[in-house]
């Protein structure tokens, strides 16, 4: 088995970018430590290379051609997109993995026709992961996206199946592979809700994320998600995808409501692989 | 199609430096490249954040473009909800406000 650690993350611009303004030091020191264990449980997995299931806020791709899912296949990657300052994270280079990357393509390709991408900038939906769970930018990493920002959406059932596809692939590597999910649950980004966050819809997803059960995590829909999660939630796609590839059950090591600064109930989680 | 065109420019602008150049030093030129309404081209030359929340910009699009023009956080918040009150309510897209214009974090309220 050559996946070896599958986990979610938040990815919110404001965990780097608003870090100063926090006013609950503690509880955002505690999001940073969960942070920090789960790249060491990373490190301790002997990962070789991360898959990074993004939700990309267009950096790469539009309107005019957009993939329901997308692997990227470079050499190296640049990012972040935005204004360093405004994320609190420089420009840089993120090493790739491109032949490991074509081999997981090919694979996946037998069961979901994904698009693939030499070309890639990485915005906030990556970076900030990247800025805790490989700091040093040391681990090669191969951008997975999924639309969940240019409706028509991916149905979530083959946001699934895209999960289990990458599953079989990873586990058909030499290599031994971390893969994390990295999105929002319920938020309302980038409007003047920044902040908004319903709690009891955040804890009964991650119930069932926890649970890994397939068929309540498939039961929602884009229209409730909108109504009660806001278009933030969208987003979920990620998180189920990769539930869909450990196929076992979560741990779920952070989740709290208490950084609205943040503008995202901020979430860590591992899974068990079966 | 014209929500198309101004959100594409903001597309191609937050993610190219060369064409961020150009926003600063010759934006009539990066503007007769798209198919704008006037209202749109004055929004972009101006960087009326209100407006363009208004007009259906996505809101991250939007979020990048107001972190490129260097807008503060809470004073882009503002320029949303100014948009609100000066324009009405978002016209296009998934990214309207739901919250009646208050305020969600209490470091914004203790500002």
């Amino acid at each position: 088995m050559s996946l070896v650690y599958t986990g979610v993350l938040s990815h919110a611009p404001g965990i780097t970018g608003r870090a100063h303004m926090v006013e609950n030091t503690d509880k955002r020191d505690e999001f940073y430590a969960a942070l920090e264990a789960q790249r060491q449980d990373i490190m301790n997995a002997g990962a070789e290379a991360i898959i990074v299931i993004a939700a990309e806020h267009f950096a790469n791709f539009f309107m005019n051609n957009m993939p329901a899912y997308c692997i990227g296949v470079s050499e190296n990657y640049e990012g972040p997109i935005e204004d360093p300052e405004w994320l609190a994270i420089e420009k840089t280079e993120i090493p790739g993995a491109p032949d490991l990357g074509k081999r997981i393509t090919r694979h996946v390709m037998d069961s979901v026709d994904v698009a693939y991408s030499e070309e890639w900038k990485f915005d906030h939906g990556i970076m900030v992961p990247l800025n805790f769970l490989t700091p040093n930018y040391d681990l090669p990493v191969i951008p997975v996206n999924i639309n969940c920002q240019g409706p028509p959406l991916t149905p979530l059932h083959r946001s699934w199946a895209f999960g289990e596809a990458l599953r079989r692939a990873c586990d058909a590597m030499p290599e031994k592979i971390a893969l994390v999910g990295t999105g929002g649950i319920s938020h309302w980004p980038a409007t003047p809700d920044s902040g908004k966050i319903n709690e009891a819809w955040d804890r009964e997803f991650l119930g069932r994320l926890m649970r890994n059960d397939k068929e309540s995590l498939l039961s929602y829909n884009d229209e409730d998600t909108y109504r009660d999660a806001g278009q933030g939630g969208f987003e979920i796609r990620t998180f189920i995808t990769a539930a869909a590839a450990a196929g076992g059950e979560g741990d779920l090591k952070f989740y709290t409501a208490e950084l609205p600064i943040f503008a995202v109930g901020c979430t860590v989680a591992s899974f068990s692989l079966s | 199609m014209s929500l198309y065109s101004l959100q594409k420019f903001l597309y191609e602008l937050n993610r190219d430096d060369s064409i961020q150049r150009q926003y600063k030093e010759d934006i009539e030129s990066l503007l007769s490249n798209y198919t704008l309404t006037d209202e749109e081209s004055n929004a972009l030359r101006t960087g009326d954040i209100g407006l363009l929340y208004v007009l259906g910009v996505n809101g991250q699009i939007l979020m990048h473009f107001a972190a490129f023009l260097g807008v503060e956080w809470f004073d882009y918040l503002d320029k949303m909800r100014d948009g609100i009150k000066d324009h009405g309510a978002v016209r296009d897209g998934v990214y309207a406000m739901t919250g009646g214009g208050k305020s969600f974090t209490t470091e914004e309220e203790d500002r």
